[in-house]
């Protein structure tokens, strides 16, 4: 007669279940980010649109930011934890570079954040952040992230609450190889810079019609020889 | 274990039998499936002449946008409209039915639908519910007693008001109607603070967006404005066409030999 698979409803015999956490540490200000590296250039973006629950803050806040003359970080997720991750990656290249007389390369910064995000495995920063800019061979690089500072090298990325909206755009017309192909491609997209560009301002001014926490703004950096360039281009703002 | 009821046939309505499974999956960290809501900002205002209905055409399902352009407000009478915030299904639903059963009392009493008869009918259904209906509405309409302006919630209270607003812009756009409403105003005057009430919920709740509806209900008829105000176009579009997937070879086989087509009448679309 015994039920061995029955779940216990009863009080008595269920394990002591916590009330429901009424404060967290965390928020999502929502928002999206897109890097596309190409041969020469990169370009990085995300849309100036900072929000809680269903309300705006401000449609006016850049979430990009520029850490050396080759690396622009963007990152979406909790601005104040993002606000701390800037400054202790700002610090720290700082120290580098004191100690090296040069700045960093994209690939060392990129080493560097995901070993900062690491350090916080157990209270992490609510960040998600794509890193972009050129390689020392001048080439376009991108790297994405998790939470906890998993990271990988490719040819395109985006992360936030847009980012299941983009992606499939991107890998359907930047058509990246697989990871999983030897030999390893770090595959940087035929696209000139103006092409990659206008792929850029289509894909947010779609996600903005679906995800209600993308619109307001972007705002587009572009890293190649010749600098830093920036762009602003409106978004809906319903 | 020996029962001591006897298994009665269901009557019909809801069945609550799977609570206390469903918490206990809840409290082991299963996730419920999302309901569509239409995360909302509806409104209504009693003018001069009779009543305007306005509401926003967004509908989210949890933080996506599932249909830009969705009608919020319902028929439920030639003289009555319903706007309707919630679970979606509950609104189209409950006014659905309440519409079927006002068009019966008609013919019952050869009478044109009264507001309160149709406010009735939906707070007991509502209230039969106990708030498990999720549909909180704003009922207006002109009949032989006048204009009438309700709020109906999910639980099944109801109130009855010169302006409301009800769904996730309630608040934007009841600023709006505290700020700029006053009795007895135009037709021209209060479609304008309706646009405003509805455009503050548009751009400033998350909830809502896209176009502003408007149904005006005066003693003489109504009238539907659908997409009355559209301020949302979409802000950019790619200066040349995609390339999908390359074609690697087609075949067209023509069917004329396999069907024989015969002459009928087109269906009747809803």
């Amino acid at each position: 007669m015994s039920m061995m698979f029955a779940p216990r409803l009863t009080e008595a015999a269920a394990p002591t279940t916590h009330a429901a956490p009424t404060w967290s540490p965390y928020d999502n200000n929502g928002g999206t980010c897109v890097a596309i590296a190409g041969e020469d250039y990169c370009v990085i973006a995300a849309d100036t649109r900072m929000s809680t629950g269903f309300s705006i803050l401000t449609r006016n806040y850049s979430k990009i930011h520029q850490i050396t003359d080759k690396s622009v970080l963007a990152s979406s997720g909790f601005q104040a934890d993002i606000r701390a991750l800037q400054k202790n990656l700002d610090a720290r290249h700082q120290i580098y570079q004191h100690q090296h007389s040069k700045q960093m390369s994209c690939p060392a910064m990129a080493q560097l954040l995901s070993n900062t995000l690491y350090y916080k495995r157990f209270f992490p920063y609510y960040a998600f952040n794509v890193l972009g800019g050129l390689d020392s061979e001048g080439k376009g690089c991108v790297y994405t992230y998790d939470a906890v500072g998993s990271y990988e090298r490719s040819g395109y990325s985006s992360q936030g609450t847009g980012m299941q909206l983009i992606m499939p755009v991107l890998d359907n017309q930047l058509k990246s190889a697989s990871p999983l192909v030897l030999p390893l491609r770090q595959s940087t997209t035929p696209l000139s810079e103006v092409e990659a560009v206008d792929l850029v301002k289509d894909t947010f001014a779609s996600a903005a019609e679906r995800d209600i926490y993308t619109g307001d703004g972007v705002e587009i950096v572009i890293v190649n020889r010749d600098g830093i360039r920036h762009e602003l281009m409106d978004l809906k703002r319903d | 274990m020996t029962k001591t009821a006897i298994d009665l046939p269901p009557k019909g309505g809801f069945s609550f039998d799977l609570c206390r499974r469903n918490a206990f999956l809840e409290s082991q960290g299963a996730k419920m499936p999302k309901f569509r809501k239409t995360g909302t900002t509806i409104v209504g205002l009693v003018f001069k002449d009779g009543v305007i209905l306005g509401a926003d055409t967004r509908a989210t399902e949890g933080e996506i946008v599932c249909d830009k352009n969705c009608e919020k407000i319902h028929y439920l009478a030639p003289n009555i409209y319903c706007c309707g915030a919630g679970t979606a299904a509950d609104t189209e639903n409950v006014t659905d039915m309440v519409s079927s059963q006002l068009e019966l009392h008609r013919y019952a009493t050869s009478r044109e639908s009264r507001v309160v008869t149709a406010l009735t009918m939906l707070k007991s259904h509502l209230f039969g519910y106990q708030g498990q209906v999720s549909a909180a509405l704003v009922l207006g309409g002109v009949d032989v007693t006048g204009p009438h302006l309700h709020a109906v919630y999910p639980h099944g209270s109801t109130d009855t008001l010169p302006f409301a607003t009800m769904g996730s812009g309630s608040l934007a756009a009841m600023a709006v109607f505290e700020s700029r409403f006053k009795e007895g105003m135009t037709k021209e005057q209060g479609i304008e603070v309706v646009c405003a009430a509805i455009c503050a919920g548009i751009f400033n709740d998350l909830g809502s967006g896209s176009n502003v509806d408007l149904c005006v209900i005066t003693k003489g008829g109504k009238e539907y404005l659908r997409n009355y105000q559209q301020p949302n176009p979409r802000s950019y579009t790619h200066s040349k066409g995609y390339h999908f997937t390359t074609i690697l070879s087609s075949k067209i086989r023509s069917l004329r030999n396999h069907v024989r087509v015969v002459e009928g009448d087109a269906m009747e679309e809803e």
